[in-house]
């Protein structure tokens, strides 16, 4: 090595004695290179076993001092989790909270005699043989110096068990943390919305800084929607911390966490716990609203399910409970649910009839009980009550008795075009507004909806089943109570909004109403006075209305208008859940369905119901309606 | 020497690695790393998959560029070498005027489909075309030949050096300076720059440094002085590495990085997890890996045929230790704190794929060669 070396060396030498050559010699050139790399790595090499010196230093001469040391490792950077903000209802009851959750763990390092500790922990009660062989799954191949879980969710009787206890335990501690709580569960769940545990591909999309501490992340609902005002911002400090990990003393620096914004809700608590318990065997949804400013007061999709299962970490038998039932009890209805909106929508049809002088507040229709298309007498469009609602129908009666030919009639002659233009104006097809997120918006129907979605032309006969609300026709809840209250507020429809107010430095911020982007004209409201009258007419027994036994002996007028319709599939979503929807839809057929607002003079509420498979709007839905709006009106529950 | 020639002209039929222009001691070597790097990381991330599996995306998508690049004969590379020499100083020109900025610096060019760092193909850019320039002319260089090749350098360095990106700009100023060197500077001309250097070096301290630039190194010659500032890397990256002691506390035991008292662990300061779980025998380890694949470097320039690549080679090799040196010398508390990932081994690293083209251009030195006569 070191002859080969030197013989290199010298070549070098010779290299530098040639000067001023004058033509490119090869020979010479590969010399030159060959010496100087060699020359390089020899170098390269001296420096790398600097490096290796470098260690041996550190790692062997200076072993036990850095030994030392590490063990006092004492300052430590420590990351605090934000509080993450409250969600309270319209009057402050609170309908999201942090509570405290008490787990004990065990560092394996500093405990003498494992078993010897377990068994003292089992003794005292605080846990059982299936913890500890938990535990003991968790021990292998974990880093001995880590905190390993013992047992969650312990009791305010256990904490105070082991703080008795405690001294003689060592190793062993109880941590408190704070974890999201809904206190009215399945009552709630589909209005607020929950937090879950942070998974792998919530990591990829995060702010991987400010979610360093944090362990659940809004993941449905309101909670998604408004995470990144619920969070809150990361703080830290730094420890002084004795081998064991303990801290000792105060913080040397602390930069503290800023705590989420809380959440005023437009939701009353009181009448989401009335509708809920309203629809009590029931699968559907009650949807209440304010027409004056959109805010939602009771949300309710029924079965729930319990937000706080999905806090805590939901076990893999509930969750296939929760997916595999038939009921859907995860699927917001209110938001996502597609349903025809049937007859509820014949006073707004109506309306348009009257203002373009199809009709007028005299004109009558024969009704023999089925109606057909004018000179072609192919199909038979047939009215719900066998042997029709006599020979003068005006539009009173109509809508009072809810009368099918009288509106195949006039959406036959009215034309899908001013149908579908008039009902945009009344939010069907378009979103609410709702700040929720993942709101479904339905299918208005019109020529060019066709001709994209199903590739072939309009043909009359869809005109005359849209008349009654049916067909391609379907709204979710939320859009039904959103359109009657167009009819509720003369024409001022609001966009639909759950939270009210945030809350910035101890001062709640107002968020302001917003009008929906599309409007009703309603003119002079001649024509718009007569369907209220009839809507009214509806619930009174002296005009014979399909909800007159539902509001008998109210305390209060209220209009409204009941409807019987049909489950359909939405065409834009996929195909598997497609045919979940096909396998309800078979299942059950008639559904209610119910939309009303009180008072009658300046309306203060409006509310929609539907009650799958619940037959007759007048049966199932409409008292479902009653029981809220007495709710509302005289606090009865 | 431990190194086997491969030369295929020593062969008469044609092996996989042949086919695929693979250089089997260098693959062998840069495999071997990568393994062990990962084992590492893993440990580093604090067991994060998710690292881990992003790291092999990109160590994968590295690894075909290194196949790519070998297949490639370095006829075509000296051909093309102005070329990619010039689009290196317009992309750089480009990135100071519509570059995205991030943390106060202009470094990246969006292209709409992809983002980059134009100071990457300089990496290659610069030895390439000194190797160029000198393969066509006498060497040793005169001092006008030196001059241009100076200029050659200078250039893209001072468009990186206002990006501003230090780290970057001395990496490539080194790789272009190791090619000249190479080329057979003479002795008395280096020394001189040398002394040069040596006397500028107190001016630049008073004059050009920025504040934070002199608070790094002071930080560097004393550590103790600001022990929860930026003495703090560097204080505790020397007690993982000194506590660590011969064998190491173990895979996934060191309690300097399982407990976050290293900084920056799983990147910058990964040789000090290393240091503390594998101990002595695993700095060893890593160290030779590198001198292995340093080594075949050397060979590879040594064998080569021509000036072009043989230049090429040598100023490849040694800018490949010149991360491996100023990283470890870093994290060892040898050298002050510049931001340069341990290669092959930190997690991400816009540099990676730019390195692994850098070994496929080895290959492709070794790996197509003439038949020459004697």
């Amino acid at each position: 090595m070191l002859a080969f070396l030197g013989r290199h060396l010298s070549m070098l030498k010779t290299t530098n004695q040639i000067k001023g050559h004058a033509f490119k010699d090869h020979r010479q050139e590969r010399q030159i290179l060959v010496s100087r790399s060699i020359f390089a790595f020899v170098f390269v090499t001296i420096l790398m076993l600097s490096l290796l010196a470098r260690s041996w230093y550190l790692q062997v001469i200076k072993h036990e001092d850095y030994q030392t040391r590490s063990n006092n490792n004492r300052i430590s950077l420590q990351r605090v989790a934000p509080n993450r903000g409250l969600i309270f209802d319209r009057n402050g009851v609170l309908l999201a909270e942090n509570r405290s959750v008490y787990s004990l763990e065990i560092i394996p390092e500093q405990v003498k005699n494992l078993d010897d500790i377990l068994q003292q922990i089992k003794s005292l009660g605080l846990v059982e043989d299936k913890h500890i062989e938990r535990f003991k799954k968790r021990l292998l191949g974990v880093r001995r110096f880590k905190s390993i879980l013992l047992r969650s969710r312990l009791v305010e009787k256990d904490v105070a068990i082991f703080s008795a206890n405690g001294h003689r335990l060592k190793g062993a501690r109880v941590e408190a943390r704070l974890v999201r709580y809904y206190p009215y569960g399945d009552q709630i769940a589909h209005a607020v919305g929950s937090v879950r545990r942070i998974n792998d591909r919530d990591l990829q999309r995060i702010d991987q800084v400010n979610y360093r501490a944090t362990r659940h992340i809004g993941k449905v609902g309101l909670e998604k929607h408004y995470e990144d005002i619920l969070h809150g911002t990361i703080g830290s400090r730094t420890v002084e911390t004795d081998v064991q990990g303990r801290v000792i003393g105060k913080p040397l620096t602390e930069i503290p966490p800023i705590p989420g914004k809380n959440l005023k809700l437009s939701i009353d608590i009181r009448l989401q716990l009335a509708a809920s318990k309203a629809m009590d065997g029931f699968r559907g949804s009650v949807v209440a609203i304010d027409p004056r400013n959109g805010d939602v007061l009771a949300l309710v999709s029924n079965p729930g399910y319990d937000p706080n299962e999905f806090v805590t970490g939901i076990s893999t038998e509930n969750y296939a409970k929760l997916i595999g039932s038939a009921d859907q009890p995860l699927f917001n209805r209110a938001l996502r649910g597609l349903y025809s909106p049937g007859s509820t929508i014949k006073p707004m049809l109506a309306w348009v009839g009257l203002e373009n002088k199809l009709i007028t507040e005299k004109s009558t229709v024969e009704d023999p009980g089925y109606w057909v298309i004018p000179n072609k007498e192919e199909r038979i469009y047939r009215d719900w009550k066998k042997g029709g609602h006599g020979h003068k129908v005006n539009v009173y009666t109509a809508i009072t008795q809810s009368c099918n030919p009288f509106f195949y009639d006039l959406a036959y002659r009215m034309g899908i075009d001013t149908i579908a233009e008039n009902m945009f104006d009344f939010g069907f097809g378009q979103s609410t507004g709702i700040d929720m997120g993942e709101e479904l918006t339905g299918i208005m129907p019109s020529r060019d909806w066709k001709r994209i979605n199903r590739h072939t032309d309009w043909f009359p006969g869809e005109t005359v089943l849209t008349g009654i609300g049916q067909g391609y026709w379907n709204a979710t809840p939320l859009q039904l109570a959103n359109s009657v209250s167009a009819i509720a507020n003369s024409g001022e429809r609001y966009n639909l909004r759950l939270v009210t107010a945030i809350e910035e430095n101890s001062d709640w911020q107002d968020k302001q109403p917003q009008l929906a982007e599309r409007q009703v004209d309603f003119g002079d409201g001649k024509n718009l006075k007569i369907i209220r009258k009839a809507m009214q007419r509806v619930t009174r027994r002296s005009w014979n209305g399909t909800a007159q036994t539902a509001f008998d002996g109210a305390t209060y007028d209220s209009a409204g208008k009941t409807g019987t319709v049909q489950l359909t599939k939405s065409a834009d979503e996929d195909e598997e859940e497609e045919k979940e929807k096909k396998v309800i839809a078979k299942k059950f057929h008639d559904n209610a369905v119910y939309v009303g607002y009180a008072p009658v003079t300046n309306p203060e509420i409006v509310i929609a119901v539907v009650t799958e498979n619940g037959g007759h709007g007048g049966e199932s839905a409409a008292p479902v309606a009653r029981l809220v709006l007495d709710a509302y009106f005289n606090g009865t529950e | 020497m431990a190194f086997v020639d491969r030369d295929i002209s020593d062969k008469g039929g044609k092996s996989l690695a042949q086919k695929l222009h693979i250089d089997l001691p260098l693959l062998a070597g840069v495999l071997v790393l990568m393994g062990f790097g990962l084992l590492i990381l893993y440990s580093a991330s604090g067991q994060s998959s998710l690292q881990l599996n992003r790291q092999i995306i990109r160590l994968a998508i590295a690894f075909v560029t290194m196949l790519f690049v070998a297949w490639i004969p370095p006829r075509i590379y000296k051909k093309w070498t102005p070329l990619i020499y010039a689009i290196g100083i317009l992309l750089l020109v480009a990135v100071l005027v519509v570059g995205d900025e991030g943390k106060g610096a202009r470094r990246w060019l969006d292209l709409g489909f992809f983002r980059f760092q134009p100071s990457e193909i300089m990496k290659l850019g610069i030895p390439m075309m000194i190797a160029w320039y000198f393969s066509e002319r006498k060497l040793p260089p005169n001092f006008r030949e030196l001059l241009v090749a100076g200029i050659v350098i200078a250039v893209p360095t001072y468009l990186i050096l206002i990006e501003p990106d230090l780290g970057t700009s001395i990496l490539i100023a080194s790789s272009g300076a190791f090619a000249i060197f190479l080329a057979g500077i003479r002795w008395r001309i280096l020394l001189s720059f040398v002394s040069v250097a040596i006397v500028y070096a107190p001016l630049h301290w008073l004059f050009v440094m920025q504040a934070y630039q002199k608070q790094r190194v002071l930080t560097f010659l004393n550590p103790e002085q600001d022990r929860l500032g930026s003495g703090y890397h560097i204080i505790q990256s020397q007690i993982a590495i000194g506590s660590g002691g011969m064998d190491g506390k173990g895979w996934l035991q060191g309690t300097q990085s399982q407990l976050e008292f290293l900084p920056e662990r799983n990147t910058d300061f990964i040789f000090a997890v290393l240091g503390e779980e594998f101990g002595f025998y695993g700095v060893l380890l890593l160290i030779s890996l590198y001198l292995w694949i340093i080594g075949r470097g050397f060979f590879i320039a040594i064998k080569a045929q021509e000036t072009y690549t043989r230049l090429l080679a040598g100023a490849i090799t040694l800018t490949f230790f010149v991360y491996v040196f100023v990283n470890i010398g870093m994290v060892t508390g040898i050298l002050p704190v510049v931001g340069l990932p341990l290669p092959l081994v930190s997690y991400g690293g816009t540099s990676m794929v730019t390195l692994m083209a850098s070994f496929g251009i080895l290959m492709s030195i070794q790996t197509h060669k003439k038949l020459l006569p004697g």
